[in-house]
């Protein structure tokens, strides 16, 4: 099998495909990027990672025709909410149209090789699909 | 407590398309304006702020004092994303009103015409090897793979948001809304695009981002728009005509966004309007009934709807049945984006921040002819910049 990586950090492959969020130690506010120190309460304390649930419902969505060069349109680009923490995500496997992708719709995490470097690495990128 | 503040005199170019111009032309052009205007010159001047957000690391305000008078003031160059005309005027105002000088002028320029989709900062190429990189640790391009950035799609997803938490939203009714802006704009001869739509063409035009068609998007164009600001006792020292004409600033609010949970992942439009609009509703001693007109960031059709429910001209989650009541038309009880809104008027960034005011304060000179909302007294302008900032005035007829 190919050597796979993530395409973010905060896509965890293993054991089984999640998102991994860093959950400020003082008041609980969940980020995905690297943060220098807490945007909800200001704490430098500290981060811990934990797991985001992987079932959510799409709070919000669009569906773009028009996007930078290299992406297949249209794509469904959306924001799940997955108990509480909002993640932003495509969602994928299913027809991108408004009768396929409705609001308040039940998803779940799913993931798909988005392409291969020079090296044979495999990229992995997630989205979220019907559930 | 400060004294008050007033519009003496603004300007906004004719928004479009100028190939043989450059972005200090345009700027001159609406600086110049507003200084006649107002009847005063440049040496009147206490300070400058100007705002261009593609030239945001140009000396701007230095370029155009070179076309129009290098008097040794301060300069502010500033740059807010698409509340850069909201804040060269604040930054203006601030100055005046702390009386370091008693009067300033607030410029905003912007050459966008034909620059295409617009989206966020993280694009990048893919490269040949994955390596991690930035803050995500991102091996690839993420934009249009998580989600997207671009600008029409982000403001889709605000106004789907919206209908998800509160309902009545459809395509079809962010379609009437740019239906009604694009209406509006036959009667703004300063707007880029003076074209009226019926319903099933905007529905039936080129798909951006569901449900924004591009008719439902802001235009790209180029343009300028300039005030000039003077402090209360400055002005009572001018003539009556000046006094007569000139606009009371009866609030001058900027916010940016505070953490909300969401907002690391779609920025979240709605809280730092709603509380720019409380604090100016306060600073005004009116509330959103009393407002003759609105000009609001209509930067999608998708957008205007929940700036309704952010600036509270309708009940909480009430927006779309007040749009649906007829309220914002030009003839309904709340007139919003009579000038045709950024849809059809145009939105050359840094320009709009300032030509809302001008806009506002055109109706309330009765100086609006053909689209003159009748009796017009009070108006509120509102920007947001993605990022974020919002920027909210309210503006008063002179009671001379």
């Amino acid at each position: 099998m190919a050597k796979q990586v993530p395409i973010v950090e905060y896509l965890a492959l293993e054991p089984t495909p999640h998102l991994v969020a860093h959950q400020c130690t003082a008041c609980g506010a969940r980020f995905f990027d690297r943060r220098n120190a807490c945007a909800s309460c200001g704490s430098a304390a500290g981060f811990e990672s934990v797991a985001v649930e992987s079932d959510g419902v799409l709070r919000a969505f669009t569906i773009v025709s028009m996007a930078a060069p290299g992406i297949p349109v249209p794509f469904v680009a959306g924001v799940v909410d997955c108990g509480g923490t909002s993640v932003r995500a495509n969602v994928i496997n299913t027809e991108p149209d408004p009768e396929h992708v409705t609001l308040g719709m039940k998803v779940r995490l799913a993931t798909q090789v988005i392409g291969t470097d020079g090296e044979g690495t495999e990229a992995i990128g997630f989205g979220f699909e019907p559930a | 407590m400060a004294e008050d503040i007033w519009i003496l005199g603004i300007h906004m170019t004719k928004f479009g398309k100028y190939p043989d111009r450059d972005t200090i032309d345009i700027a001159a052009e609406a600086a110049l304006g507003a200084l006649g205007d107002g009847g005063v010159t440049m040496a009147d001047m206490g300070i400058l702020a100007a705002g261009n957000l593609m030239g945001a690391s140009a000396p701007t305000g230095q370029m155009l004092q070179k076309q129009i008078g290098q008097t040794g003031i301060p300069v502010f160059n500033v740059s807010n994303a698409c509340a850069t005309g909201a804040t060269a005027l604040r930054t203006a105002i601030m100055a005046v009103k702390s009386g370091e000088c008693d009067m300033g002028l607030a410029v905003g320029v912007e050459k966008l015409a034909g620059v295409g989709l617009l989206a966020g900062g993280s694009r990048k190429s893919d490269s040949n090897t994955f390596t991690p990189s930035g803050r995500y640790g991102a091996v690839a391009a993420v934009d249009g793979r998580i989600g997207t950035e671009t600008m029409p799609g982000v403001f889709a997803q605000i106004g789907m948001e919206y209908g998800h938490k509160y309902g009545g939203t459809s395509f079809e009714l962010f379609a009437k809304i740019s239906e009604k802006n694009h209406a509006h704009s036959t009667l703004n001869p300063l707007a880029a695009y003076q074209k009226r739509f019926t319903l099933d063409e905007i529905m039936n035009d080129i798909m951006i981002a569901y449900p924004n068609t591009r008719p439902m998007c802001s235009a790209n164009c180029d343009g300028a728009a300039a005030a000039v600001v003077i402090s209360d006792s400055k002005l009572k020292t001018l003539s009556l005509e000046q006094q007569r004409r000139a606009v009371k600033v009866s609030a001058s609010v900027l916010t940016s966004d505070p953490y909300t949970e969401s907002c690391q992942v779609l920025p979240d439009v709605n809280t730092l309007t709603r509380r720019a609009a409380t604090q100016a509703y306060e600073q005004a001693g009116i509330g959103p009934a009393d407002l003759d007109l609105v000009e609001l960031h209509d930067c999608f059709a998708t957008a205007e709807l929940v700036h309704y429910d952010n600036l509270m001209l309708c009940e909480e989650g009430g927006a779309a049945a007040f749009f649906e009541s007829g309220a914002t038309w030009r003839d309904g009880s709340t007139p919003v984006n009579v000038s045709g809104g950024l849809e059809s008027k145009g939105h050359p960034i840094a320009a709009t921040g300032i030509a809302n005011i001008w806009e506002i304060c055109h109706h309330l000179r009765g100086e609006a002819g053909e689209r003159q909302i009748e009796g017009a007294k009070v108006g509120l302008a509102h920007v947001i910049g993605l990022g974020s900032a919002c920027g909210v005035h309210i503006l008063e007829k002179s009671a001379a």
